[in-house]
């Protein structure tokens, strides 16, 4: 058993290694499906919001990385 | 045709570059394993480790052709942006000082050193143990290997492409292994996850904007604008969080 949740500890562990990055990245893509779906004539903004927001993400969160 | 080709020299390098990593990883315990209990351990345990991952290979793959596309684009997209950004993060952190440089001839050590352990303790069960501790090696690099390979190819009819950067970059490390028979410690394996992270994260938002429905300036060539974008983004937080070398955490 303890096999078992230890492979899907690292198959877990492959996608995510800082939660709150994890976290950001599933929030980004959701309001970019929001938008997407809300304003389709706009998929430009979605595809904004995911491009802007991952560059912003990952910047804050290594930022914040560097100051702990 | 422009546009292809911008999709397929990137889908190779990345995948290349990619298993270039995970397969030194998987061969410095494959060797900690081998250097413990001999190569009968090791070597069974590597060779299990490839047979449940073609099984796996062989029982999921044809599943995907069943995947809408747009869905299978969204899915692979968030899960390469997960991947892609876990490893930038982690190469910038590393590139920066914050955390350690990983190591080869430091992780064949702690290998080896908790083998030795666990020989002290279970005796009778360390071929077994060695084993087991092959088979995941292999096994879980060798996923990462394959989730890489269908993530760069999803849907775009880049597999063949994509699997012949990680065959070749699979067969050079286990090459070299046979020669050299140590860990390959002199692989620059954070400026390859710079690398491969920028490439991923890339790949990611454009799968992922592409699942979305987002019609992207200059379509696959787009890919090459977010490399850069990421890779101008990184080096700024490099610089940004710059710490000395010997200010490193553990």
């Amino acid at each position: 058993m303890s096999i078992l949740a230890n492979a899907l500890r690292e198959l877990i562990e492959l996608f995510v290694d800082d939660g709150a990055l994890a976290l950001a990245i599933v929030a980004i893509v959701v309001l970019a499906a929001l938008v997407a779906a809300l304003m389709p004539q706009l998929t430009w903004a979605a595809g904004a919001i995911l491009l802007l927001g991952c560059l912003g993400a990952l910047l804050l969160n290594v930022v914040r990385a560097g100051q702990r | 045709m422009t546009g292809n080709l911008a999709l397929v020299w990137p889908a190779i390098a990345a995948a290349f570059l990619a298993s270039l990593v995970e397969a030194v990883e998987a061969l410095t315990i494959v060797l900690a394993v081998a250097t413990v209990r001999g190569w009968r351990p090791a070597g069974l345990g590597a060779f299990a480790g490839l047979v449940v991952l073609a099984l796996i290979v062989l029982a999921l793959g044809p599943l995907l052709g069943y995947v809408p596309l747009h869905l299978l684009q969204l899915v692979i997209g968030i899960l390469l942006l997960l991947f892609g950004m876990r490893w930038l993060r982690k190469a910038i952190l590393r590139a920066a000082g914050i955390i350690p440089l990983h190591d080869e001839t430091t992780a064949f050590a702690a290998e080896t050193a908790e083998l030795r352990e666990q020989a002290r303790r279970h005796e009778a069960r360390l071929d077994w143990l060695a084993g087991l501790a092959s088979f995941k090696a292999v096994l879980l690099e060798g996923l990462e290997v394959v989730f890489i390979v269908i993530a760069l190819s999803a849907g775009r009819g880049m597999l063949v492409p994509a699997s012949a950067g990680a065959l070749a970059a699979c067969l050079l490390v286990v090459g070299i292994g046979f020669v050299v028979h140590r860990p390959l410690a002199r692989v620059p394996e954070n400026t390859l996850k710079f690398a491969v992270g920028i490439m991923l994260s890339a790949f990611g938002v454009f799968w992922t904007g592409e699942g979305l429905g987002v019609d992207w300036p200059g379509a696959d060539l787009a890919i090459v604008g977010f490399a850069a974008l990421f890779l101008a983004v990184s080096g700024a937080a490099v610089i940004l969080v710059r710490r000395p070398r010997q200010a490193a955490l553990p």
